[in-house]
């Protein structure tokens, strides 16, 4: 029976390691982190708009500018990819045929399967020159194109979730509904498109989850420039981006290393409250549908 | 006596295996038929050949003719939504929507563009009251549907059902799921509808079929074995087979 | 009464929806054909056999990319592979539904959610630094590795419920250990989606940018190395660089070539995974 009672013991000190994953990151975060504010104040990190380490005229540290180019972006995306998405799900779930469906399911999984790299390539090289001959734009690297390229990263994710949420509704809804002569758009908008509306919503916060935490793809077309934006046609820095371009040039435990582990700390912490609020409604709904 | 539904040489196929087989059936008006027969005899498909709901089987293979009011539903010129606003179905197991008891007998008023608000609450009340509901739930119209019991559940979906006022109901074994109290609220709800429409339901429970029904088909293997007047079916059924299903020899 | 106007009104969005769908599927379409077409021109086997060579990129090739994104599947494989797997077996089969599992489930999920950089941060201030293991292979394993362990841990667990209780429950009524009934009877039965699961996983890590950048990555190293604390090339950074930062006039269609290279070893690596699947749920008796 030892042997048993061994063996449990190493699966579940194994298991542990996902623990400490978690705690170790915040942890790191947080302890690099914490000390960039011994030296830069509270209200100067979180409500400066400028974000400029080696300004000549001393150096800068407000994130707000970064920010603003974070949320620029997860409009942007959103604003093309949940429409879209959840049309696509709804048209796949309910209205292409069984055979369109067994090829288009696993070729919009496969787009979930393109690195981000390769598609900031593509931004780089078609979208961005289109956007810029389309709006007469001297560059095509702006808010506008992330946007773009970043709902392409998150249309996978928010389809497959949604396509899932609304075939596991009980077909018994949809039976009803058409015996009583409706037709299939009614039998959509009226019963199926409220029924799976939390799960949509998880499925829209996971594609968010997503967008915020894009990096590669933004790096690429974002244009990269620490003015506060003030346009979709500007040029940005959201947070993702610069944590990467700045971080291999600082000097490693420099006041600017902790700087941009702060910044990480405030993605981290955007990050873990949508996952809770997505996972709350998922939890929700598997607690509702369960009959 | 008119005949409401009037079905002819009927043959279905799922796939490649044959359902029925030239089932040749009428169904009166202002009666209660039911479809008898043992497990796996073709009654559910039956029932739902005659408001299309087996169009939503796309391996389903079908010919013959299904005569509702003398026209054949199966022409190309009908339009199946319609079609199915005077045929209406209550399934085995009941199926209300995830919404409040209101809207869901509502939905079907809804679907057909109803907006006056007075009228849809008129029509719901009427709804619940014909389908024996009423007294039990008007004081939580606004309740979710899935807090009533099992029989307040099938007595919803005959009341949503009933509010688009068709000409027919077919009834899948709306019993089946249910208790004996239940059950004996719904058969005599049933006996007091016909008055106003034509009822066609199947029942796997041969002594439901003579509580309740004017007429009574038996199918066995797809094929109409014997159809008659109910009492006359049981009394004295002239099929050698019908006889040995009433006894129990089988099914 | 059905107007003509609901009618109408009911094929427009029917076809709203259609559209959309085809929308989406035109997108990957295109993505992948732009990559083919516009890359294959660079691929030869000096491309993809010889060692880079700045001053003229044309004569070089991306043998060393290749070999360190090669290598980072391996230590990734390595490092996730059997972690997830057990984490797996232990929250599925034994763990009861106490704070622990709970806590433990619950950062899963989060890590999943995590994004790239965070994964960066994280590999250099520990991996990187605090463990001393330098801008390696090796830390960009270990932290990649962190990335792919929510992945292999929720496709495994995906696996393992799939197995019917009624095998266990056949196995301990014929006095086996719960050990043993997991290796001898669950296990195969969950190999098929463990492994596709597995090499779904692998195969989205080594499309990883971000993290590598941040933790040993260089774009350009004059020699052939096989040693997993040196530096290293890796495909994904190579395409970034190229893409942005390189002056020669034929970067971007070199990034290209590597962007097609890259992509398809995750497509093949994708193509194995569902195959195997697919061969596993054949054989299935259940």
């Amino acid at each position: 029976m030892s042997k048993e009672k061994n063996i449990e013991f190493i699966f579940l000190s194994v298991s542990l390691i996902t623990l400490f994953i978690l705690l170790g990151i915040f942890a790191f975060l947080f302890a690099t982190g914490i000390h960039a504010f011994s030296e830069i104040s509270l209200k100067e990190f979180f409500l400066g708009k400028e974000w400029n380490p080696s300004s000549y005229s001393g150096p800068k540290w407000g994130i707000l500018g970064l920010i603003m180019s974070t949320l620029m972006i997860v409009i942007g995306s959103l604003i093309i990819s949940v429409p879209l998405g959840i049309a696509s799900a709804i048209y796949i779930a309910e209205i292409a045929p069984k055979k369109s469906k067994e090829i288009i399911k696993p070729t919009i999984e496969m787009l979930a399967g393109v690195p981000s790299v390769v598609l900031g390539l593509i931004g780089l090289l078609v979208v961005a020159p289109l956007i810029a001959k389309i709006f007469n734009l001297s560059s095509g690297l702006n808010a506008l194109t992330s946007s773009i390229i970043v709902s392409i990263m998150a249309l996978p994710t928010i389809i497959s979730i949604s396509e899932d949420v609304i075939t596991s509704l009980p077909k018994d809804f949809k039976e009803a509904s058409l015996s009583l002569g409706a037709t299939k758009w009614q039998t959509i908008k009226m019963v199926i498109i409220p029924a799976s509306l939390s799960g949509l919503i998880a499925a829209v916060m996971l594609g968010l989850g997503r967008i915020v935490g894009e990096t590669m793809a933004v790096l690429m077309v974002a244009g990269n420039s620490i003015a506060f934006p003030n346009s979709f046609f500007d040029p940005i820095r959201p947070i993702t981006a610069n944590i990467a371009i700045e971080i291999k040039e600082v000097v490693k435990g420099s006041l600017h290393y902790e700087a941009l582990f702060a910044m990480g700390l405030v993605l981290f912490c955007i990050t873990f409250i949508v996952n809770l609020i997505s996972d709350s409604i998922i939890k929700k709904r598997v607690e509702k549908y369960r009959w | 006596m008119v005949e409401k539904i009037k079905i002819e040489n009927l043959n279905f196929w799922y796939g490649e295996k044959q359902i029925l087989s030239k089932v040749d059936l009428n169904f009166s008006e202002n009666k209660i038929t039911a479809l008898i027969g043992p497990s796996g005899c073709g009654k559910s498909t039956l029932l739902r050949c005659m408001n299309r709901m087996n169009d939503l089987i796309t391996i389903s293979k079908i010919n013959g003719n299904i005569l509702f009011n003398s026209k054949n539903i199966y022409n190309e010129s009908i339009d199946v939504t319609e079609l199915r606003k005077k045929i209406g179905m209550v399934f085995q197991k009941p199926n209300p929507f995830p919404m409040s008891i209101f809207e869901n007998v509502a939905y079907g008023l809804r679907v057909q563009g109803i907006k006056e608000k007075k009228e849809i609450v008129k029509i719901v009340e009427e709804s619940l009251k014909k389908a024996d509901l009423w007294d039990e739930v008007k004081d939580r119209l606004n309740g979710s549907a899935f807090k009533l019991s099992g029989g307040q559940q099938q007595r919803l979906c005959i009341a949503r059902a009933l509010a688009i006022n068709p000409e027919v109901i077919l009834m899948d074994e709306p019993c089946s799921a249910l208790d004996p109290i239940a059950t004996a609220k719904i058969e005599s709800l049933l006996k007091k509808l016909k008055n106003e429409m034509t009822i066609i339901i199947v029942t796997h429970n041969m002594h439901q079929a003579k509580r309740v029904s004017d007429y009574t088909a038996y199918l066995l293997n797809g094929n109409i074995i014997e159809f008659s007047e109910t009492k006359s079916l049981f009394n004295n059924p002239k099929n050698k087979l019908t006889k040995e299903y009433i006894n129990g020899e089988f099914g | 009464m059905v107007m003509k106007k609901d009618k109408i009104k009911e094929i427009i969005y029917i076809n709203l929806l259609r559209i959309s769908g085809f929308i989406s599927l035109a997108i990957l379409i295109f993505i992948i054909s732009f990559i083919i077409l516009k890359g294959i021109g660079v691929i030869n086997l000096t491309f993809l056999t010889s060692i880079w060579t700045h001053n003229d990129i044309t004569q070089g090739g991306i043998i060393q990319a290749i070999i360190g994104t090669i290598m980072l599947g391996i230590g990734v494989s390595i490092i996730s592979i059997p972690l997830g797997v057990c984490t797996a077996i232990y929250l599925h089969e034994y763990a009861s539904n106490n704070i622990l599992t709970k806590s433990i489930k619950l950062s899963i999920r989060n890590l999943a959610g995590i994004p790239s950089v965070i994964y960066g941060l994280f590999g250099l201030a520990f991996f990187v630094l605090f463990l001393k293991l330098g801008g390696s292979v090796l830390s960009a394993s270990l932290t990649l590795g962190c990335m792919t362990l929510p992945w292999i841990i929720t496709s495994t667990e995906e696996a393992l419920k799939a197995v019917p209780d009624s095998f266990r429950e056949g196995s301990y009524a014929l006095g086996a250990t719960k050990w043993q009934t997991i290796k001898k009877n669950v296990l195969p039965n969950a190999s098929g989606g463990i492994i596709t699961g597995s090499i779904l996983g692998v195969s989205r890590s080594l499309g990883e940018t971000a993290p590598i950048i941040i933790v040993g990555a260089t774009f350009f190293i004059s020699y052939l190395s096989y040693s997993p604390l040196d530096k290293f090339m890796a495909l994904p950074y190579h395409i970034f660089i190229l893409a942005t930062q390189h002056s020669s006039p034929y970067a971007q269609q070199y990034a290209l070539g590597t962007a097609l290279v890259l992509i398809s070893v995750i497509f093949i690596m994708n193509l194995s995974a569902f195959i195997i699947r697919y061969k596993i749920r054949g054989k299935k008796e259940w």
